[in-house]
């Protein structure tokens, strides 16, 4: 199931390393995670639900969804897709009983004062990090829990659009290695620690843990940066729960970034821009796509993206969706049908595809919890992708020194993000100690990015934002009034 | 809603074609059609044969001053470039490949449509390795507008 060759990417996989799940003994990388060394030992069922016994399977693959959780080394509910892989690990799944010994030293706990603390080392979190390092001087600190940084960049291999001035025509990947390098100079980086929790004792707190290491920290920041990201979404269709139902971004991480195929042959099920490159990118990794199933009229990604994998043969089902994921333990099929004007599945098109695996790729929820638990108002807005935080030009929130930054803050794409997360952290910056230049900094940011967002592809983006800056005001106002 | 909305082919009709002579002189087809915000392809052009006035404005190639030099097939995101070269009964077509197998200069590889299907049979005459790999393949020469991919068997 490893990738073995690849058009793209090199895999550089370190030293074997012995683990052991339900007390079989296995081998993967160094570097794997628990979740792909098992998926490349063949291990596609993670457990089963404790009452119906129905069997469990990754499925976002980044730390969002909690459907890969296992007991490691004798601790509970470890996300095992974001938990580097260590010699001897001991791995079960199914237990719901409660450990017979507290597995739980009394945690080490460590505090940390920061300026400004970033939650998120994708695009956006580490290009405020490198914005906030070059205008200031400031201590800055990248939370992220993830094994490494780059977020979703560090599995893109295709060649990013826009101007040529920004960086277009290079490879996700690439952007992603060379924004690295640029925060490492900037900030400290404490990786495969999830923030928990806010609170705020005349001071911004975030509570973060790395539980497997039993550390708890407690940083202290002027300001705070939320560039959470988001999360895949989910569809409703029978047997959905199956092993084999995966998120778009999850085969693209355990593909591009640890060198496991996902299977044999797949369904992609969504034809925006995530699925058609998720698509072009299974395609490069040897695996095959055996159709793209979209409930639209249209193809909702860039024409570019759909043109080079009908190139490969692969063909784009517009008004067809899922109606069933077929298998016992793991996907071996699905059945396809044609959807009438009113969104129901015409009878008699149904159509069995054999494949071991089913892409959903219908969209993203951004991440705004944790931003919302430090005082930020949320809405729901369509446009933005769902429910966001209400925030204004600048990228802050309603909780004051609050920001928000990315998907997080309304679904768009890598580029929209970086712009974002500089905004908020020159805002944050001049907020701490006035910058010289702070308007002719953020007027050139905010041309950048008004630049991306126009055109057809932009509207969404452009309505989403126009919403969150209005009910930003509103907000204030009414606390005015109020 | 236009077809290729629909399809993800591109509708010959809607592409800008060169004269004869420009086709056996060698230019870029473009079948970047949709707007979207990008232009490597204007930036990296040497003749300045490609026009944009707005970087959401899908390419539009002068046929007069490209020279086919290839440099947008290599830089282009969408990997929507392509050159294409009548000469004496056979088309060279130039297009983007970033699959594997690679090909070897000689060898006989599938020639395939927009959609996949195989059209008939292709000589790979030249390889350029950069950013993305480029390569140049022979095709019958009615199948100039016709071939965009091509299919490595090992």
């Amino acid at each position: 199931m490893r990738v073995e060759q690849h058009p793209i990417l090199k895999f550089s996989h370190g030293g074997m390393i012995k683990f052991y799940f339900n007390g079989i003994e296995m081998y993967g990388f160094e570097g794997d995670t628990i979740a792909t060394a098992l998926y490349a030992n063949g291990i596609k069922v993670f457990g089963h639900s404790a009452k119906k016994k129905r069997p469990r399977g990754f499925f976002c693959g980044i730390g969002k969804c909690s459907s890969c959780m296992m007991r490691v080394n004798g601790v509970p509910n470890i996300r095992t897709c974001i938990t580097p892989l260590q010699e001897g690990m001991i791995v079960e799944s199914d237990k719901y009983d409660l450990p017979e010994t507290a597995p739980y030293r009394k945690p080490e706990r460590k505090t940390m004062d920061v300026d400004i603390a970033i939650v998120g080392g994708g695009p956006a979190g580490m290009a405020a990090a490198i914005e906030a390092g070059k205008h200031g001087d400031v201590s800055v600190l990248i939370i992220d829990e993830q094994p490494r940084l780059g977020g979703q960049l560090i599995k893109q291999t295709h060649k990013f659009f826009g101007s040529s001035m920004e960086g277009a025509g290079k490879r996700g990947i690439e952007i992603a290695s060379e924004m690295e390098e640029e925060a490492r100079k900037y900030a400290d980086i404490l990786l495969e620690t999830s923030v928990i929790g806010y609170y705020n004792r005349g001071h911004h707190f975030l509570a973060a843990v790395n539980k497997l290491k039993g550390i708890v920290y407690e940083i202290k920041a002027k300001k705070i940066i939320f560039a959470t990201g988001a999360q895949e979404n989910y569809l409703v269709f029978e047997n959905n729960d199956l092993p084999g139902v995966y998120g778009a971004g999850g085969i693209q991480t355990i593909m591009n970034v640890y060198g496991v195929k996902p299977g044999k042959a797949g369904i992609i099920v969504g034809a925006g821009n995530v699925g058609l490159i998720l698509a072009y990118q299974l395609l490069q990794a040897g695996v095959k796509v055996k159709a793209i199933v979209e409930a639209m009229p249209r193809i909702g990604g860039y024409f570019v993206h759909a043109a080079k994998v009908r190139r490969h043969g692969v063909p784009i089902y517009t008004k067809h969706s899922i109606m069933e994921a077929v298998g016992k333990e793991s996907v071996e099929g699905a059945i396809i049908a044609q959807l009438d004007e009113k969104w129901n599945f015409v009878l008699g098109t149904e159509k069995k595809i054999d494949c071991d695996f089913i892409a959903i790729a219908i969209g993203l929820t951004p991440s705004a919890r944790l931003a919302q638990m430090a005082g930020a108002k949320v809405k729901f807005i369509r446009e933005a992708g769902g429910w966001v935080a209400l925030h204004n030009e600048f990228m802050e929130t309603t909780a004051n020194g609050i920001y928000i930054a990315g998907d997080a803050a309304n679904i768009e794409e890598a580029s929209a993000a970086m712009v974002e997360g500089k905004i908020a952290a020159v805002h944050a910056l001049n907020s701490i100690s006035p910058l010289t230049n702070f308007e002719a900094i953020v007027e050139e940011l905010r041309n950048e990015i008004s630049s991306l967002r126009k055109g057809k592809f932009g509207e969404k983006a452009r309505l989403a934002k126009e919403r969150i800056y209005e009910g930003y005001y509103e907000e204030l106002r009414g606390n005015r009034s109020g | 809603m236009r077809s290729y909305e629909e399809t993800g082919v591109v509708d010959i009709g809607m592409l800008k074609m060169p004269a004869e002579e420009q086709l056996r002189k060698g230019v870029a087809i473009t079948e970047c059609i949709q707007p979207i915000p990008c232009n490597p392809c204007k930036e990296v052009c040497p003749t300045d044969a490609i026009k944009m006035d707005d970087i959401n404005d899908p390419p539009d190639i002068d046929y007069e001053k490209c020279i086919g030099c290839s440099l947008c097939v290599e830089v282009c995101p969408g990997l929507a470039m392509f050159v294409v070269r009548k000469r004496k009964g056979k088309a060279q077509i130039t297009l983007p490949y970033e699959m594997l197998p690679m090909p070897e200069r000689g060898d006989i590889v599938k020639a395939l449509d927009r959609e996949g299907n195989v059209v008939g049979d292709a000589k790979v005459i030249a390889i350029k390795h950069g950013r993305t790999n480029i390569i140049t393949i022979e095709v019958d020469e009615e199948l100039a507008m016709v071939v965009r991919n091509i299919r490595v068997e090992k």
